[in-house]
Formats: C-alpha cells, sequence, structure tokens
C-alpha cells in the first residue's frame, strides 16, 4: 500500500469526502427518479387496468371505464381524493371501482376494490405492497386465493364483529407467521365498504362524463 | 499482486459461504425462506445488488479514507439499492414484479456492507465484481437449500410458486414431495428457521472435517 498523503489525514478533507459522496448520491437519485418516474407511472397504470378488469368483470358494462370517473375528496381535504371508476350498463350506474389503502407490517398496501350498486364487493386485488415474501405475500391473487374470500360480501354481511381476522374474532384467516398483513387488508377493504355507505347516494347519480346530462333517480 | 480466482470462488460458494460460515444477513435470510423458491429469488435479487455495490466501492476505495468509510459505504450502498429499485420498476417491471419485494430487504442485509469493508475497499474492480460473483451464488445458494429443506419438512412441495417467479417453462420444478401432507407448521415459522440454519451449519462442520481428516491422512504417512 503506498503512504497515504498527509492532506488525507486532515478534518477537512473527511468531511469534504463525505459530502462529496452524499451529493454524488443525491445527484445519482435526482436523475434516475427524473428518468424513471414516468416509467414506473406508465406500468402502474397497465397495472391498475389489468386489475381494474378483475375486480369489475367486463361483461357488466359498456362504457370507458377509466375515463369515467368520479372524484370524491375525503373530510373535505382536498390533497386526499378519491377517484371513482364507474361502470355502466346503457348508462346505468351498475357498479364503481376504487383505491384503497392501510399500514401493513411493511408500509402502506394498496388495493383496488370493485363495488356493485348495492354495496357488495364485486372483487378486491392488491396494487402495491411491502410485505415480507413468503409471510405476508399471499395477499396476492397470484400466490394465494385467500383475497377471493371478499368477494360478494358487504357492510352488513358479516356483521361489525365478523369484520376481522379469525385472531380477533373475525371470519377472516390470518396467515401462519403474519397476522397483521390480513388484518391491514380487511380494515381497508371495511373502510372502502364504510367509504362507499357514506357517499353512495353521490355515486349513484354521478354524471355522465361527456355529456354532463344528470340521470334522474 | 495475483489475483487468485480459484480461492475467490472456493470462498464465496463453500469455505467462507455468506450464511454457513460468516453468519451474515441471517435476518432476511430466515424471513424469506420458506419456500426454495423465495430463496432464490432473494439469492438472485442479492447478487445483482453485490456485484454493482462492489464495483461502486472499489471504485472509490483510492479516495475514501479508514476514517470516513462506513459511512461512505452505507451511503452509496443505499444510493445503489434505491436506483436499482426505480430503474428496474421502469423499465424491468414484470421482473420487479416478482423480485421487488426483495429489493427493500436488501439495504438492511449486512452481506453487501460485509464484503464492501473486507473485499471491495481494498482490491480492484475485476476481483471486486468476481468476488460479488461468488459470494451472491454462495448466498444464492444458501438460501435455496435453507428454503428447500423447510419447505419440504413445513408443506411438503418444492419450488412452489415457481412459475410466477420463472416462467412457465419452469412449471415442472414445481413439485409436490408428500402428497396429502399436513406439514410441520413450525418450520414454516421462524423457529424452524433457526432449527434448519443449525443443522445444516453442522452439517457443513461436518463435511469440512471429514475433507480435512482425509487430507491430513496422505502428510502423516509421509511424515512417517
Amino acid at each position: 500500500m503506498a503512504l497515504t498523503p498527509s492532506y488525507r489525514s486532515r478534518l477537512g478533507y473527511h468531511s469534504g469526502l463525505l459530502g462529496g459522496i452524499a451529493f454524488l448520491a443525491s445527484m445519482a437519485l435526482t436523475i434516475s427518479n427524473i428518468e424513471t418516474h414516468q416509467a414506473i407511472e406508465m406500468a402502474m397504470a397497465a397495472d391498475k387496468k389489468v386489475f381494474l378488469e378483475q375486480v369489475v368483470p367486463s361483461n357488466l358494462y359498456d362504457n370507458e371505464l377509466l375515463q369515467d370517473t368520479l372524484t370524491i375528496s375525503l373530510d373535505g381535504n382536498e390533497k386526499e381524493a378519491i377517484t371513482m371508476y364507474i361502470a355502466r350498463k346503457e348508462q346505468q350506474i351498475v357498479a364503481v371501482a376504487y383505491e384503497t389503502s392501510s399500514e401493513g407490517y411493511a408500509g402502506k398496501i394498496n388495493l383496488i376494490m370493485g363495488v356493485n350498486r348495492q354495496g357488495e364487493i364485486l372483487g378486491v386485488r392488491v396494487l402495491s405492497h411491502a410485505e415480507t415474501p413468503g409471510l405476508g405475500d399471499k395477499i396476492e391473487v397470484a400466490k394465494a386465493d385467500w383475497i377471493l374470500k371478499f368477494n360478494g360480501l358487504s357492510l352488513n354481511n358479516p356483521n361489525e364483529t365478523g369484520w376481522h381476522v379469525k385472531k380477533d374474532g373475525g371470519q377472516f384467516d390470518q396467515f401462519t407467521g403474519a397476522t397483521i398483513t390480513p388484518r391491514a387488508v380487511v380494515k381497508a377493504v371495511k373502510q372502502g365498504l364504510d367509504f362507499f355507505a357514506v357517499h353512495q347516494a353521490d355515486i349513484v347519480k354521478a354524471p355522465l362524463p361527456p355529456e354532463p346530462e344528470t340521470k334522474a333517480q | 499482486m495475483a489475483i487468485d480466482y480459484k480461492l475467490i470462488t472456493k470462498e464465496g460458494l463453500w469455505s467462507n459461504n455468506t450464511v454457513f460460515a460468516q453468519q451474515l444477513a441471517l435476518c432476511p435470510a430466515l424471513a424469506v425462506t420458506t419456500t426454495a423458491t423465495n430463496g432464490l429469488g432473494m439469492g438472485l435479487a442479492t447478487t445483482i445488488v453485490l456485484i454493482i455495490t462492489n464495483v461502486l466501492i472499489s471504485m472509490f476505495r483510492g479516495v475514501v479514507t479508514q476514517e470516513v468509510r462506513i459511512p461512505v459505504f452505507v451511503l452509496l450502498i443505499a444510493t445503489a439499492v434505491t436506483v436499482i429499485d426505480m430503474v428496474m420498476n421502469a423499465f424491468l417491471h414484470d421482473l420487479y414484479k416478482v423480485l421487488g419485494l426483495f429489493i427493500p430487504l436488501i439495504v438492511t442485509n449486512c452481506v453487501i456492507l460485509g464484503r464492501a469493508e473486507s473485499y471491495a475497499s481494498r482490491h480492484p474492480i475485476l476481483p471486486s465484481i468476481v468476488d460479488g460473483v461468488m459470494m451472491g451464488l454462495g448466498f444464492t445458494f444458501a438460501l435455496v437449500l435453507l428454503g428447500a429443506c423447510r419447505e419440504i419438512l413445513g408443506s411438503g412441495t418444492l419450488f412452489a410458486n415457481a412459475s410466477l417467479f420463472l416462467g412457465n417453462a419452469f412449471a415442472f420444478l414445481e413439485l409436490t414431495v408428500i402428497p396429502n401432507y399436513k406439514g410441520y407448521l413450525i418450520m414454516i415459522l421462524p423457529p424452524g428457521g433457526f432449527l434448519v440454519l443449525g443443522f445444516l451449519m453442522a452439517g457443513k462442520r461436518l463435511i469440512d472435517n471429514r475433507s480435512k481428516s482425509k487430507m491430513a491422512i496422505p502428510i502423516n504417512a509421509v511424515s512417517t
């Protein structure tokens, strides 16, 4: 090893080095964020489209789901708005799909759920999550059919206590080694249904997108 | 200074194996190895990251001083992992859907920092790449073995869901080793991970001791 030059032992060199590397690191992160965020968004949108078709069967509607939307803000908070994708057959609203989320074991679990006019779940799918592989990832439909158990349920079926995992006295199975994850999903779906119930009146008379013509109910 | 690539290979794959010998990265290793497929996923994702971080660390080895090396390495590794996460999500989205879950776990993986500290910061780029590949493959081997044992004992299958990960061409890997098997639940749970790891480590020592005593015989024969 060559002898280290004396300037390397100065404090300034150390802080300069650390600062320089930190600067390079932030540059790298900024550049890759700029370069990738569009592609990531496009990929997410494509994923969402696939999952939309799974939570609202395409034979139920005849309109353009992605264009026919209604935005509802949460508790008057403009930033936290939920976009409803509205499915219509012959201009009659048959179902809506929207996103819901809750905190899982490792960050947010984002779900998309389809609910018909009467408030019954047509389907729930996981859009994104970061749960532990092998333990918490059974919420993905590709890995287990656990999430299909929500189909056909509604706010009153099961009752309030039923909307929990079995460990908490409810009717949903938890996973071996992972209780937090299914608990979070059940909570998110329940919240999604509560949200639908609160806004049901607004949702079922959402205006048509091209001709803003309110349908008489 | 001649680099002994054979030695790097041997160390990475067996004698200095990250899990069985160095006993590093046990937290992510035990958490994900409920199936052999997950072990493979975690192992491959770690290998990719390890090669890239080894190159980075090796590149900066000339300017980094002893005193600030750890924060510099941590910064470089965290940046590399985050960039890989974003790039994979953007341009290799299908692969990301499979491996993406493992990448956040890699940031906390001490194999990466361990190799940076003990190898890449002292060696040129090419040997560091070879070290990354071999240590990564050794890690993958250990995780697949650990996952396979736990999966067979715990649920009676092998490489379940492999087709999701490798494509439908690899569906033949999905075996049901023991049909109608109730399974030892404990093997899937964390204690099972420690148990299986303990037995595998003991197994490795046993093999090492055997080969040592075999080698010892001819030497004795010569000396007497």
